[in-house]
């Protein structure tokens, strides 16, 4: 039975009935929904939650609730995603598996807190210091991010690496009818032998760390990290292709803007001009052999990416493309989004 | 069909619970929605809007360009997104707190005292259940019955404030028809 | 042949990464003991700082985790909060604990986190080559403060074990040095008491130890623990500053 629900508390629920028992966040807008839904809501499943000192303090009690082998989850907003960046690369480090939920807001600096998606170099490039990444997700839909947070645990456990759902304000604020799954069992949930549950001793007891003195040993560890990225790209993959078998332009969104794009596109199809839209639902990683594949096709003309943001998206997708097609930018930010019309209005002008 | 409504006024007014309203109804409907709120420190004081979005298929873009409709519970409101309704659309006027004229020709206009009809139903703070009844009589988007049976849901709690909210609600609707 | 004196088994084979002299070996083998002659074995989750203990997770025979500098009380939060019948304990030093790691501690303790908490204070940073640390004397000299610690430009050390003390949240917290062989008994039973309070879900527990860093604060061990004696405990006076019964 679908239900309407806000973003931010559908999500909150997902990550329950997906196996999360363990939540630490601080409060920053707009994500507030997701830690006061959890506060009232774990204790009832028997989790845990803490409203910690700050971000700082809350992605490093993940790393311990993670490392000792809980399903545990944080939340924030950009700045506060900002402060959690030392603990995600040691997450990384210590290859923990985790869920992240970051709730774009505009910035630089305090910024603003409306709607943005200029987190998106930091989501996928790494953010923390060092070599690595891990699986985000930009979701379009309160359905869509509640199917993605309810596998993100399981998908954390796999890979051994955080997972991050990468939704903006207007995910989180919206309302829209969702169909909750059932709760998982946890006895199916993989065994963790390497988290460290107080029972090690001698030979089988357990380290997580990051440390690594010795170049070869940690030269080798970002070799293992990295092979592991291959197999997401290979295995993970999550993109939508919407009307693109016959576009001449292709307009490239994630997102809450993707939506919006897709009804431009409606619109500009309604006055003959053959668009499409392409969704990556992985930002990382990233859906660049099928971006390739388009714009091999005779009949994409070119590419217009479309963001909230100066334009982080769009170096994907020309690394993509490569030089196949030209590739333009469409932007709004500061927290102001843009309309459907916006979107037609800019395609028509042939930018 | 896809019907897009913005709903505006002061932060009190009851704007977003008023967009609920009419996503809770269309939901039972068996209609998809999208409800999207403004929200920050506008909200407290200021102005405060909603979205909303009720379609037979999934909803693209919660974000409206070009509302069917608007419904305006202050003059800030009206002001702000008068122009963006779509010609041939429908503005609704909350004549309580905005005695201005709309001077749009391409559109259809309702006034309506929400106030007065409030006061009428017995409980001042159902004017935007006046205005749901009214916006109803217009769109036809989902019956009265309906969004009466959602009403007495959501109040389920504190069912006093049913009868009233249930007058505002006939009073609105007839105050179109 | 008899057997007079056997390491505990709750340490491993790995030889200390400590610099001769240093009261780190002390400290850990003191740990260690406490928590075998409690019957912890197997039952542990230890945290490791970033500083001179930083490879305390290869001494510990027990599971360990590697936290990041100064958030070892966050870390043991998310453990013991996930893990309520393990035993938890962090070994954190003064920079470590005192200063990037002020807010973590405070609040674990403000908390009452039921956790343990080993700090070892030598006021000084080993692992970096000797700068000032938050605990440094005045007038004592660092790589960072080479002309000795003024109070215009650095203000007066901060004294954890008391400020702590204000709070409601811990059980005990206790202050020792490991100078002598008495000095080191207290600081064994005080180490005692800290992790009975966990087992007795009282709550937060933290003991300090005065420590000495003869290599960074260029002195023999002798005269390093001479200046432990007389110099640091007096701005550290030692003594127990919060108990609950």
């Amino acid at each position: 039975m679908k239900k309407l629900m806000k973003g931010n508390e559908a999500i909150a629920e997902a990550a329950i009935r997906g196996g999360c028992r363990a939540f630490f966040g601080y409060p920053i807008t707009p994500q507030n929904e997701i830690p006061e839904y959890l506060s009232k809501r774990l204790p009832e499943v028997g989790g845990v939650f803490i409203q910690s000192e700050s971000e700082v303090a809350a992605i490093n009690m993940v790393y311990g609730a993670a490392g000792s082998g809980a399903r545990a989850m944080t939340s924030s907003s950009s700045p506060g995603i900002s402060l959690k960046q030392e603990g995600i690369s040691y997450i990384c480090g210590a290859e923990l598996p985790c869920v992240i939920v970051n709730m774009v807001r505009g910035g630089p600096g305090l910024g603003g807190i409306q709607p943005a998606q200029s987190d998106y170099f930091q989501a996928v490039k790494g953010g923390g210091h060092g070599d690595y990444h891990m699986l985000v997700y930009g979701p379009g839909t309160v359905q869509e991010a509640v199917d993605l947070i309810y596998d993100a645990f399981d998908k954390a456990d796999q890979y051994r690496m955080p997972v991050m759902i990468l939704g903006d304000g207007m995910l989180g604020q919206i309302m829209e009818a969702v169909e909750i799954p059932e709760f998982k069992d946890p006895a199916t949930f993989p065994k963790k032998e390497w988290a460290t549950d107080g029972t090690g001793f001698g030979a089988n007891r357990r380290i997580i760390n990051s440390l690594y003195i010795e170049p070869d040993v940690l030269e080798e560890i970002n070799h293992r990290l990295f092979a592991r990225y291959a197999e997401l790209a290979e295995k993970e993959l999550k993109y939508e292709a919407y009307m693109c078998d016959d576009a001449e332009v292709v307009l490239v969104a994630y997102g809450t803007v993707a939506r919006i794009s897709k009804s431009a596109v409606h619109t500009l199809r309604e006055m003959g001009i053959k668009a499409g839209l392409f969704r990556p639902v992985t930002l990382y990683p990233f859906p660049e052999k099928q971006i390739a594949a388009l714009a091999a096709k005779e009949s994409v003309k070119r590419f217009v990416t479309i963001e909230l943001s100066m334009g982080q998206m769009i170096e994907d997708v020309r690394l993509a493309v490569n030089g196949a097609k030209p590739v333009s930018f469409f932007g709004r930010t500061g927290g102001n989004v843009m309309t459907p019309d916006d979107i037609v209005a800019v395609i028509k002008e042939g930018k | 069909m896809e019907e897009k409504i913005i709903v505006a006024g002061f932060g009190g007014q009851g704007v977003l619970s008023l967009g609920q309203f009419v996503a809770y109804a269309a939901i039972a409907d068996g209609k998809e929605v999208t409800w999207l709120p403004s929200y920050g420190p506008e909200m407290r004081g200021g102005t405060s809007n909603c979205s909303v979005v009720v379609s037979d298929q999934q909803v693209a873009s919660p974000i409206i360009s070009a509302p069917d409709c608007l419904i305006a519970m202050n003059k800030p409101s009206l002001y702000k997104f008068v122009d963006k309704v779509r010609p041939g659309g429908t503005v609704i006027v909350n004549r309580s707190l905005i005695p201005d004229h709309v001077e749009r020709n391409d559109v259809d206009v309702i006034y309506i005292d929400a106030g007065a009809l409030a006061l009428e139903a017995g409980n001042a703070k159902t004017a935007n259940i006046v205005v749901l009844g009214a916006y109803l009589a217009k769109s036809g988007i989902v019956s009265k019955e309906l969004a009466a049976k959602v009403i007495e849901d959501k109040f389920a709690r504190k069912p006093k404030v049913i009868p009233a909210n249930l007058k505002a609600l006939e009073l609105g609707f007839a105050a179109v028809r | 042949m008899a057997t007079v004196f056997k390491k505990t088994e709750l340490l491993t084979d790995t030889p200390f990464s400590f610099c001769p002299g240093c009261t780190h070996g002390i400290a850990c083998r003191l740990v260690a003991e406490v928590l075998d002659e409690m019957g912890e074995k197997g039952n542990i989750i230890g945290i490791a700082p970033v500083g001179c203990a930083v490879f305390a997770y290869k001494f510990f025979n027990c599971d360990m985790q590697e936290a990041a500098h100064g958030r070892a009380p966050a870390v043991a939060t998310g453990i013991k909060r996930c893990n309520p019948d393990r035993t938890v304990f962090s070994y954190q030093g003064d920079g470590d604990l005192a200063s990037i790691g002020a807010a973590e501690i405070i609040h674990a303790a403000a908390r009452g986190e039921n956790i343990t908490v080993i700090f070892i204070n030598n006021a000084i940073y080993g692992m970096t080559g000797g700068q000032m640390a938050p605990t440094t004397l005045v007038g004592q000299k660092t790589t960072t403060s080479p002309l000795g610690r003024t109070v215009a430009a650095n203000g007066n050390p901060i004294r954890m074990a008391e400020m702590l003390a204000t709070l409601d949240g811990p059980s005990y917290i206790a202050r020792c040095a490991l100078c002598d062989p008495a000095n080191v008994r207290k600081a064994k039973q005080a180490i005692q008491k800290a992790f009975r309070n966990q087992k007795e879900g009282k709550g937060f527990s933290m003991v300090e130890l005065l420590s000495t860093c003869p290599t960074n604060w260029g002195m023999t061990p002798v005269q390093a623990t001479e200046f432990l004696k007389s110099e640091m405990t007096k701005i550290f006076p030692l003594g127990v500053f919060k108990e609950i019964e």
